[in-house]
């Protein structure tokens, strides 16, 4: 089960652009288990440094989790001021608070443009954005939140953080320790 | 072994809510998605109908309704389709149990119910895809999505 498209211009993508170990998650910000896995990939990043990159795409299960649309639009408009990974972050660590003043609330923290903010939140192309990583998800074979692809193949083992940093190391070369 | 592409989809008519029936030669003309899944409310099932859910716009792009069948009676389909706020039909396979499961060949007969499976099926009535899933398996929507692209190539 292979990721279609492979990571590109359109991903948000952190780390080392040439480290040996892409890592990529569909997720949805409203799912508990990608609060929890949110930690694990944190947790990974710190154990592999330079070995990792990591990028994120909307996989939102909108009609189980009524927010998760809503966010991932504040992720992506957050997005197009060049705060994605602070969005990401602080919704991840608010998975309770993701209602829509909330959200607002989030971007004011972030010195966000306000109107520029709400503009892109409700934009066609935004909802665009979503809908596509969504698409390219269902084909590259997500089963569920989160579902993880390891240099282009689907991560179907573990995700708790020492089996994460355990599975993901070897590839590297055994460069990192898992502590 | 599940009946296979080629093979024509056996016909049926089972409730999807407790006043309606859909069958499956009614749909003749359209193409149909048939998700055979163990329970209502078992783990798997309640991670996989949501993604189908997610997909149903994108399924009628290619002209396709998707359908839940499982041995579930109709109530119980209809608190788990709006627990989950599903947007297609669950169908009840329920009396006599498991009788299109049966003719699908995807019974487990000493669990008393289906396999996980999927199958697409053309306009024609005529079976294009079939795939039977580990049964912790959740198979996702890619084979799915292969399969109507392919018979949209082909215009089937």
């Amino acid at each position: 089960m292979s990721l279609k498209p492979p990571v590109g211009p359109q991903d948000h993508v952190q780390g080392n652009p040439d480290a040996p170990i892409e890592l990529v998650e569909y997720g949805d910000f409203e799912c508990p288990f990608c609060g929890q896995a949110y930690y694990s990939v944190k947790a990974l990043q710190a154990a592999l440094g330079d070995d990792l990159r990591f990028a994120f795409r909307n996989f939102p299960l909108a009609q189980a989790h009524p927010h998760a649309l809503p966010a991932a639009q504040a992720a992506e408009a957050a997005g197009l001021q060049g705060r994605f990974w602070e969005m990401h972050d602080l919704l991840f660590e608010h998975q309770d608070m993701l209602d829509q003043p909330n959200l607002f609330r989030f971007a004011s923290a972030l010195g966000l443009d306000l109107e520029r903010f709400a503009r892109d939140f409700a934009s066609p192309e935004v909802a665009a954005k979503i809908r596509a990583d969504f698409l390219s998800g269902a084909r590259s074979g997500v089963n569920g939140t989160p579902t993880f692809f390891v240099n282009g193949e689907r991560y179907d083992g573990s995700w708790a953080p020492q089996d994460f940093i355990a599975a993901l190391s070897s590839l590297a070369g055994g460069v990192a320790v898992p502590p | 072994m599940a009946l296979e592409a080629g093979k024509q989809a056996p016909d049926f008519s089972l409730n999807s809510t407790p006043d309606q029936k859909v069958s499956l030669s009614e749909l003749r003309g359209r193409r149909v998605i048939l998700a055979f899944y163990p329970a209502d409310w078992s783990p798997v099932c309640s991670d996989q109908l949501p993604i189908y859910s997610e997909l149903v716009p994108e399924f009628r792009r290619y002209g396709a309704e998707i359908m839940g069948i499982s041995v579930d009676g109709v109530w119980c389909h209809a608190a788990f389709g709006k627990h989950r706020n599903l947007r297609f039909p669950l169908l009840a396979d329920f009396e006599p149990k498991g009788e299109v499961a049966r003719a699908y060949e995807v019974y487990r007969k000493k669990d008393g119910f289906s396999e996980r499976a999927l199958f697409v099926i053309d306009r024609e009535g005529i079976i294009r895809w079939s795939y039977v899933s580990p049964i912790g398996i959740n198979p996702g929507a890619d084979g799915i999505l292969e399969a109507l692209e392919s018979m949209e190539a082909k215009k089937s």
